[in-house]
């Protein structure tokens, strides 16, 4: 058991109690939190700066905004509903069509306009959110991702997950959606996590649960070697999140939208240890090579080139 | 950060926790496991006399406290009389006063003496001085005589003494001299106080000293012994008056030195008095606490054997709660399991003390079960979040009645006990079950129940393992070590247990 946490030092693997004290609680302020912990104050300090975003529809606050929803939902075919308190991607619904008075869900079920509102209900009421206090109710568009995914997702979105340190990407991860998570891009209810090379936004191997998979269980497709587009673009987004919020470490969730190219979905402050699988490597190494080099990278350019040549797979 | 600052506090911690807790478990004797009982006598001096309307004032003397044999309890009981205590030159008195007494009249001394084996030999001082005896004439004759003849008949101090005991203590008919210092019915304090003056002439510091031996009945009438202490080589040394042979006076209740007598009184006669002990069993805890009380009253002062015995109860309790939730620490940061909430699995078993663990776990499990359901039904209606809540809880409530009212149908007596459960922990975790059942899958929930029971167990084991509750309650200042071990553990940054298992393909990879 010794020797298993040797090795694992050895190989640099962040534990959750490091990450907690040496990281999180060092680096990042809690008067910073309310930023990224709320997802709409997370939404308009990107606008304002610049960061592509889903497109906001409307928010619901208060319960009785819940009626007029029908009006404010008319205009728009498909949405996503989101608690802008949620974590882990509870309480997430993605409505991707309707018939007369029925939604479509992503999972191809309807559910009524009561339904509906009972959700959203649910969601003011805090049910979603992390301590159970009130919340509020997000709506917005439904992102239509890159066909670049196309092959190796099974229903919903994809979404590359950055760790930012000190301002500099340091690991990187897409998440793809398989039955078994019910299209939700969560690595611990069953979605495959890949690893990215930083230098090239080439897809690594990727692992299952914490069995490495070379294809899609679902799609039965290759999944190591994707590229992403864009790929500096994406780095460029994550650092300037680090920028914004203030916050040291941060994980930055980003989809490739079909139309509008990357888009930052959310923040947190607290991003798992999960990424460190995917990648087959640990955070630790990386994150001292960070804390060493942060006074030669004044600029946003440096840390990224910094991050692409430092991180890359030779 | 700076740990420097962390381990400063936690080495005061510690240091302060450790020390107190030395003192009461070194000093103090308080016991360090459940089970220790502590040997203890019960002394009484009954005294009667006869008044005659005039006033009245009988002054007894009593012991004092020491190392050895503490006095945990004392009363004194009379009938209308005031009472004093006094303590003069190391003589503790009692006195009782009275303006106008008639007819007769009984006062009561009692004392809960406690035997400690501990060393309390008299420390060493200057010598003391000597007070010549002032005989005269034959007298004095007399005593020269009974010396002379100790001292030819004895090498040392030890046999002089037991040449001149032996000589007071059976005298033969014909020797005038003993017959001369003393009167024909001697009582035993006469004796002792006439050898020590004999010794006093010899010039060897001596006093007498008045008590009862500890270990003569375990119950029943005593008997007052005087022996003698002779100042030898810096030190007081113990001789039995009645036999000259060296004694020692750890378990010998001394109630005064010198000269002078048990009781007095003023303004009565037909003075009589009985001295009774017993000998009785206290808990080590209680005997420990009246100690302390003696010993270090400011210490006793801030501490939980001071407060109302119901409070005490109440903290006996809640001082294990930081057990529980150390091992929920535990738990969570070295091993990495997952319960439902922080600090529910403690509450649970807090609540499994009372209905006992097996009882406890099947109730809680029907409990939940039961709960779940009417959860899951409750869904349906689309209710808000707080009344559903409360619906539940109300739900929970008349549950807990339904299962206390079948199980005492059925002669199940421990299911009664269902009703010591926290009913808003059980609303909350039968909420947070089911939101985990609906998003992560029955699989998840379950799981995660049954961890939180485990938890639950867990805490309880260690909250009612007799010998760390018993550590706990008795020394509530271990707490401050408990508390410094959970600060060092808030900067614990290693890797906790699961993790191992979780990224062990990383670990492999290195290789």
């Amino acid at each position: 058991m010794f020797a298993l946490a040797r090795n694992l030092r050895a190989a640099g693997v962040l534990g959750i109690n490091q990450r907690n004290a040496d990281f999180i609680a060092a680096y990042n302020p809690r008067h910073r939190y309310p930023l990224v912990d709320d997802k709409l104050l997370t939404k308009q300090m990107a606008i304002q700066a610049g960061i592509a975003v889903p497109e906001l529809y409307g928010v619901v606050e208060i319960e009785h905004q819940i009626r007029e929803l029908g009006t404010l939902l008319e205009q728009h075919g498909e949405f996503v509903v989101k608690p802008a308190h949620g974590s882990g991607g509870i309480g997430i619904l993605v409505i991707t069509g309707r018939i007369r008075q029925l939604f479509r869900k992503a999972s191809g079920d309807f559910i009524t306009q009561p339904e509906l509102d009972h959700h959203i209900s649910n969601t003011l009421s805090g049910l979603f959110s992390l301590g159970g206090a009130q919340d509020k109710a997000l709506i917005e568009a439904r992102v239509h991702f890159d066909p670049i995914f196309e092959s190796v997702t099974y229903q919903g979105v994809p979404d590359v997950r950055i760790i930012v340190f000190r301002g500099v990407p340091v690991m990187a991860m897409v998440r793809l959606p398989t039955r078994a998570s019910d299209g939700k891009a969560n690595l611990h209810q069953g979605a495959i996590g890949a690893g990215i090379d930083m230098g090239t936004g080439r897809t690594l191997t990727a692992v299952c649960g914490n069995d490495v998979v070379a294809e899609h269980p679902d799609t039965h497709q290759p999944i190591t070697g994707v590229e992403i587009p864009n790929w500096q673009t994406l780095l460029n987004i994550a650092a300037r999140c680090h920028d914004l919020t203030g916050l040291g470490y941060v994980g930055v969730d980003l989809v490739l939208d079909r139309v509008r190219g990357p888009l930052m979905l959310e923040l947190n402050a607290r991003p798992g240890l999960n990424i460190q699988i995917a990648n087959r490597c640990g955070l630790l190494q990386r994150l001292n090579i960070v804390e060493q080099e942060i006074e030669k990278l004044p600029t946003l350019e440096d840390r990224v080139g910094f991050a692409m040549r430092e991180f890359m797979l030779h | 950060m700076n740990n420097r600052h962390l381990y400063i506090l936690v080495a005061l911690l510690v240091a302060v926790g450790l020390s107190i807790f030395l003192y009461k478990a070194l000093r103090l004797d308080f016991p360090l496991s459940p089970e220790v009982a502590s040997d203890a006598w019960q002394v009484e001096v009954k005294i009667e006399f006869e008044a005659h309307g005039e006033p009245v004032r009988a002054e007894l003397r009593v012991p004092a406290s020491r190392t050895s044999l503490p006095i945990l309890n004392e009363y004194f009981v009379s009938r209308g009389f005031g009472r004093t205590t006094t303590r003069s030159d190391n003589q503790r008195m009692a006195i009782w006063s009275k303006r106008q007494a008639e007819g007769s009249q009984t006062l009561y001394y009692r004392a809960l003496v406690e035997m400690r084996k501990s060393d309390d030999s008299t420390p060493a001082g200057r010598a003391p001085e000597i007070a010549k005896p002032r005989l005269r004439g034959a007298d004095l004759i007399a005593a020269t005589a009974i010396l002379d003849e100790a001292r030819q008949k004895s090498a040392d101090l030890d046999t002089l003494i037991a040449q001149l005991a032996q000589r007071f203590e059976n005298p033969s008919a014909q020797d005038e001299h003993v017959a001369l210092l003393l009167h024909r019915r001697s009582s035993a304090r006469e004796r002792v106080e006439r050898i020590v003056a004999l010794l006093a002439m010899a010039e060897s510091p001596a006093r007498s000293v008045h008590g009862i031996h500890l270990n003569q009945v375990s119950r029943g009438s005593a008997e007052m012994s005087h022996w003698i202490e002779v100042w030898d080589q810096d030190q007081w040394r113990v001789y039995d008056g009645a036999t000259g042979a060296r004694g020692d006076i750890q378990d010998y209740l001394i109630f005064w030195r010198g000269a002078g007598q048990l009781v007095k009184v003023d303004g009565g006669d037909r003075l009589t008095w009985t001295l009774t002990m017993e000998s009785v069993q206290l808990g080590g805890l209680s005997a420990a606490a009246s100690r302390e009380r003696l010993f270090s009253p400011d210490l006793w002062a801030f501490s939980l054997s001071s407060l109302p015995l119901a409070t005490q109860n109440v903290y006996r309790i809640l001082l294990l709660v930081p057990i529980g939730a150390f091992v929920i620490l535990l738990m969570r940061n070295i091993i990495g399991f997952k319960t439902f909430g922080t600090f529910m699995p403690v509450l649970i078993a807090l609540a499994f003390r009372e209905t006992h663990l097996l009882a406890g776990i099947i109730l809680f499990m029907v409990l939940v079960t039961l709960g779940l359901t009417i959860r899951f039904y409750l869904d349906r209606l689309k209710l808000l979040l707080v009344p559903r809540l409360a619906a539940v809880l109300i739900v929970v409530i008349l549950l807990m009645l339904i299962v206390s009212i079948v199980c005492h149908r059925l002669g199940i007596e421990s299911g009664l006990s269902v009703a010591l459960f926290p009913m808003v922990i059980i609303t909350m975790t039968i909420e947070r079950m089911s939101i985990v059942w609906e998003e992560r899958g029955p699989r998840e929930a379950i799981q995660e129940g049954i961890g939180s029971l485990f938890a639950s167990t867990l805490a309880f084991a260690a909250m009612s393992w007799n010998g760390l509750t018993h550590l706990i309650t008795t020394f509530p200042e271990l707490l401050l070590i408990l508390l410094s071990v959970t600060l060092l553990l808030g900067r614990y940054s290693g890797y906790r247990l699961l993790e191992l298992r979780r990224f062990k393909a990383l670990a492999a990879g290195s290789k």
